[in-house]
């Protein structure tokens, strides 16, 4: 039941860590998404933790000072520490995490600066982000020192870090809203990506820091990167909003989309599955935006609104060692409170508190949006952008054609359309990829695509559970899908028709099967051709409808052989052969056999004269040769004519 | 009478009869049901109905086969039993001329100019036609609890008029196919139709059945084949030259709505006056039940047409048609404006390449109709060829049905014309080419190529 109200759930089982006490303070690194549990500065152990990794064994430091700030480099060979505003300390640790017990620090330029910040840029080059710009350090830890490899003016208010990308964006101004990015793509480069300024609801006078970091986050949303700037509102009366700057490979940020919230006061940002979720304290609820979903466009910029109306988390349940001892059990369900002050969230997906020693990743539960977003379409188009939804899609498919509940064909037309543009590219890309006009490493994340064998097996398959669904129905579905794929280009497979052709045979449409071979809707295949010569006891005209499918594929010549000769159409066959220029590729006996069983001693003697006129153009002999097995032809030619009425075999002069 | 009305062929008599009533002597006139021309008086009547029903029995003890036609100097009349002991006779004259032979003024009889397929054909139309609008006979009778009164009202009712509108003379070779011109149609643009189709049987469940037409010509039947070949029939030959006609006389209807070119052809003429229905003719099928009474409203936007059938037991009123009207206006502009332009493009490159010959195609097993042997596919402008080769045509189908045996003839025409008539499994293909020069073998070779241009996509065997 609860699974059903609520969509946004924390993980099932969150990472914990000792919670914040006096004695003990906890560090998260976002960028390798790694809590610190420092006891006494370290002097009494330092205990990490990853997100899916086993806990490492505690290491000690020496207690030289609180620490600010905490990091491994990615390959958790040196770590980093910040105790001062002007040093980041280093320790190198062995290949088994044994460290060594001596450390080396590196102090920024100049004397007024301060660090605000160090963020590793690879597995040995560091970046320190002063009040004065950046500096760029390479780190060598068997010499226990550190290399400047560049130093970039700035002045800087704040810095934000998006590890997986690299990219650094920096707070300058007095106002705060200058933005600068820079871009860490390979060793030892600093890419400065063009400035650009968020834009603020009001100057304030005097000016004074107006753009803080807490309201702003950088994310890769559908693959691309954006700058994702909260925009508190002038007065409590007006909601806020979220803009979205994307990041250009040419030019300066450009504010592509802004989210309506409607709300005010405090929020935190996430972004999980390339859904931008807003989590309001005042209110404890959340809303989820998906840019991919059409919003109102002023020509520029795209306005969007929370897909759903705000809902909080689903309520979380820790299982705690019990106090009780006398009520028997040991563990007790502790309800952690949602939405807390305790509450820290880091990009993209984590939620932390703090004083419960828990870390859980946001996660999304798609079954309760069937129900809560009612229009299909609009379903349907947020659910094909979502990373796990392919049986939730098959579902919804599947559902639009029970009975109660059945979707008006325009809706399923609608729903077909989306399924299918997105089947479309899969396919092209497949295309490409095995043309070799693409890399795999090209191919950007995996997309849901829902192709016909999954509709066959999961939505179509409805058909055969309910038995109350009417056939005109079935059919027009069917069609509707078979229209929306050709629509796009896609080959149909032969079981979609199979299915359709099935329906209308089990309720003697044949006309209608007719008209829609007539039309070529469905397309010509051996099978098809076999399946209509099996309903030519029922229908007769699937006889001339199989003939002409055969003929037009163009290898089938065999098989129109057959079908000539079974229904003892001899005369016929052999104008088909001859017409086809295949006359010395048949096998004869087939053909008198065929001729035999007609009865018909006049297409008898037709047949083989016919085979024997060929034996004498091939062979210059008129005789049938021993491998084509026709003796028995011969015999029963001999007795029904007489021996006189065979071609003389020609003598040799 | 003058030289040129006894060229043609004309309507003698047309009359219905039952040979089971009025068994008795001085009661033959039961047996009349309809008689045409009614001006003629009684004792002719029961004298012609009596004559043919003693042909009809002294036939039966010689064939299997109910007796067809009847051949004599000055007429040929054709028979036909519908249902069970209800014959229908129509007779013809033959046209003739007057000859001064040796002195002497001579009539002569052109008894080859009428073709027994032909006119049975017809009559077999005729019945069919009075069936779509009336039901049969035995329907008519059950209901009416076997007052032949009212059978004979329905008959007299409807051939009065129906028979003014035969074109006895005009028929031909068409009139024995009696088939249906599809309108070719990419793939794409027939599934949009049937899905447009199929939604608007969804939201219209009281639509029983639906025809699509484009340019007259038949793009989809929910209707069975039987039925709609009757109906193709009364749309192309009655409703749509007279709507037509309306239309060019300034009386045509305007469209229904704003931004729409749609209109009903049958049903309500204004949607705002809510108590006119208009006329909306009722309709006889046998799809899914036998002689099952449907209205059929036609509704029309540019040179798209569609019927709907609907029971005669589902309300039907102006409001329900105003909401038909919402949904069809827009749907048919915009699909009869996309066929329009593959249409004309298709019809333009068929006409860059004008053909030096003329052909009839006709398929038995979907009835598809094929002809550029008329100027127009209900030959309201003539046609292309000599009425002689026209004639010749009919003559070789005739041939041709006989043996039920697929085939071919090759005929040479004392005016240089080459008529070639194929059959092959349920096919017909008819050839005219007026080429002087060409010898046989040029001719076949000729046909062998026209075969595997304009029918590869068929197994349709040389």
């Amino acid at each position: 039941m609860d699974d059903d109200n609520y969509y946004i759930v924390l993980c099932k089982n969150p990472t914990r860590f000792e919670p914040v006490s006096k004695a003990n303070n906890v560090f998260f690194d976002d960028a390798n998404k790694q809590v610190f549990a420092v006891r006494s500065g370290g002097a009494m152990g330092v205990v990490m933790k990853g997100p899916d990794e086993r806990p490492m064994a505690p290491f000690r430091m020496e207690d030289r000072g609180d620490i600010v700030s905490i990091k491994f480099s990615p390959d958790k060979k040196i770590l980093a520490a910040q105790r001062s505003t002007k040093t980041v300390e280093f320790l190198n640790f062995q290949e088994d995490f044994s460290t060594d017990p001596q450390e080396y620090s590196q102090a920024c330029k100049g004397k007024t600066t301060i660090i605000r910040g160090f963020v590793w840029s690879s597995y040995n080059e560091i970046i320190f982000i002063t009040t004065g710009g950046l500096e760029h350090y390479q780190v060598i830890p068997e010499k226990r020192t550190l290399k400047n490899l560049k130093s970039i003016s700035l002045q800087v208010n704040w810095y934000v870090w998006l590890a997986p990308s690299s990219l650094l964006l920096v707070s300058s101004g007095t106002l705060g809203n200058t933005l600068h990015p820079f871009q860490f793509k390979s060793p030892g480069v600093i890419t400065r990506l063009p400035k650009f300024e968020a834009d603020l609801p009001v100057t304030p006078r005097p000016q004074k820091l107006t753009l803080l970091d807490r309201d702003v986050i950088m994310a890769t949303i559908y693959d691309h990167l954006y700058i994702v700037v909260l925009r508190h509102p002038q007065s409590t009366s007006f909601g806020a909003e979220i803009v979205l700057y994307q990041l250009q490979k040419e030019g300066p940020a450009r504010k592509t989309d802004v989210l309506r919230l409607d709300m005010s006061g405090r929020f935190a940002i996430n972004v999980v599955d390339n859904l931008i979720m807003v989590h309001h304290q005042a209110s404890k609820t959340s809303v989820i935006f998906d840019i991919r979903l059409e919003g109102k466009s002023d020509g520029y910029v795209m306005y969007h609104f929370p897909v759903l109306s705000p809902l909080g988390i689903k309520p979380f349940k820790l299982l705690l060692p019990s106090v009780n001892m006398q009520a028997g059990t040991d563990k007790t369900e502790y309800n952690c409170e949602l939405y807390s002050a305790n509450w820290i969230v880091f990009q993209p997906d984590i939620v932390i508190d703090a004083k419960l020693g828990c870390l859980w990743t946001l996660q999304i539960n798609l079954n309760p949006l069937v129900t809560m977003i009612p229009d299909k379409d609009r379903l349907i188009q947020f659910l094909l952008n979502r990373s796990d939804s392919k049986p939730v899609i098959l579902n919804v498919c599947a559902q639009m054609l029970v009975p109660g509940k059945q979707a008006s064909l325009q809706h399923l037309a609608k729903v077909y359309d989306l399924l299918n543009v997105t089947y479309k590219q899969h396919l092209e890309m497949e295309a490409q990829l095995s043309a070799g006009e693409l890399t795999m490493a090209g191919v950007t994340a995996k997309k849901v695509v829902i192709e016909q064998p999954d509709m066959f097996t999961h939505v179509f398959s409805i058909f055969e559970e309910y038995k109350d669904i009417k056939y005109k129905f079935m059919v027009a579905v069917l069609i509707e899908y078979i229209r929306s794929l050709n629509q796009f280009g896609i080959p149909v497979q032969h079981y979609l028709y199979e299915l359709i052709i099935n329906i209308l045979v089990h309720n003697n449409c044949f006309y209608q099967l007719h008209q829609f071979l007539q039309y070529h809707v469905l397309s010509d295949s051996k099978p098809l051709a076999c399946l209509m010569l099996s309903l030519e006891t029922v229908y007769p005209p699937a006889h001339q409808l199989a003939l002409d499918m055969l003929k037009r594929i163009q290898t089938a010549n065999e098989e129109i052989i057959e079908v000539l000769l079974s229904k003892q159409q001899l005369l016929p066959a052999l104008r088909f052969i001859r017409s086809v220029g295949n006359v010395d590729g048949v096998s004869s006996r087939k053909f008198l056999e065929a001729a035999l069983n007609t009865s018909d001693n006049m297409i008898f003697y037709t047949v083989f004269k016919f085979f024997e006129q060929r034996n004498q153009r091939l062979r210059s002999n008129p005789r049938f040769q021993t491998g084509e097995h026709c003796e028995q032809y011969v015999k029963q030619f001999e007795t029904l004519f007489g021996s006189d009425a065979l071609m003389p075999v020609p003598s040799i002069q | 009478m003058s030289a040129s009305a006894s060229e043609t062929i004309s309507l003698l008599n047309f009359f219905v009869f039952n040979t089971e009533y009025g068994p008795r002597e001085g009661e033959e006139e039961k047996k009349i049901l309809y008689y045409y021309p009614p001006e003629v008086d009684i004792d002719t009547k029961i004298k012609r109905i009596g004559l043919s029903e003693a042909i009809v029995k002294f036939s039966e003890t010689f064939s299997d086969k109910p007796c067809q036609s009847l051949h004599t100097q000055k007429a040929r009349q054709v028979f036909f039993e519908p249902e069970s002991c209800f014959w229908m006779i129509m007779t013809v004259s033959i046209p003739f001329k007057e000859k001064v032979k040796d002195g002497q003024n001579v009539t002569e009889y052109r008894e080859d100019h009428v073709q027994d397929s032909v006119f049975e054909s017809i009559l077999r139309q005729a019945y069919k036609m009075f069936k779509l609008f009336n039901g049969t006979f035995t329907t008519i009778l059950n209901r009416a609890n076997g007052e032949v009164e009212l059978l004979k009202q329905r008959l007299e009712h409807f051939y009065n008029k129906y028979l003014l509108t035969l074109k006895i003379a005009q028929g031909d070779i068409l009139d024995i196919f009696n088939g249906i011109h599809f309108l070719p149609l990419d793939k794409n643009t027939y599934l949009r139709i049937q899905c447009f189709i199929n939604s608007l049987e969804a939201t219209f469940p009281f639509i029983k059945y639906t025809a699509f037409l484009y340019n007259e010509k038949l793009v989809w039947s929910g209707l069975e084949q039987e039925d709609m070949r009757i109906m193709y029939k009364y749309l192309t030959s009655s409703l749509f030259p007279t709507y037509l006609e309306q239309e060019l006389h300034g009386q045509g209807r305007p469209p229904s709505g704003f931004g729409h070119f749609g209109r009903f052809m049958t049903g309500p003429p204004d949607l705002n006056d809510e108590r006119n229905m208009g006329k909306l003719p009722r309709v006889y099928v046998n799809t899914e039940e036998i002689d099952e009474e449907c209205y059929l409203i036609v509704y029309t936007a540019l040179s798209a047409t569609i019927c709907l059938l609907v029971n005669v037991r589902s309300p039907l009123n102006v409001l329900l048609c105003r909401k038909l009207d919402a949904m069809l206006g827009p749907q048919m502009t915009k699909l009869a404006s996309d066929i329009g332009e593959q249409y004309s493009r298709r019809v333009a490159s068929l006409n860059s390449a004008e053909p030096v010959f003329k052909y009839v195609y006709f398929n038995h097993m979907n009835l598809a109709q094929q002809t550029t042997v008329h100027i127009d596919l209900q030959k309201r402008s003539g046609v292309n060829i000599p009425p002689d080769i026209l004639r010749l045509l009919g003559d070789i189908n005739a041939d041709l049905t006989k043996g039920n045996e697929d085939g071919e003839t090759i005929v040479k025409t004392t005016t240089d014309y080459w008529v070639v008539g194929k059959k092959s499994d349920q096919r017909e293909f008819y050839v005219v080419i007026n080429q002087r020069s060409a010898n046989l073998i040029e001719i076949n070779e000729e046909v062998k190529r026209l075969c595997s241009t304009y029918l590869n996509n068929i197994f349709f065997l040389d």
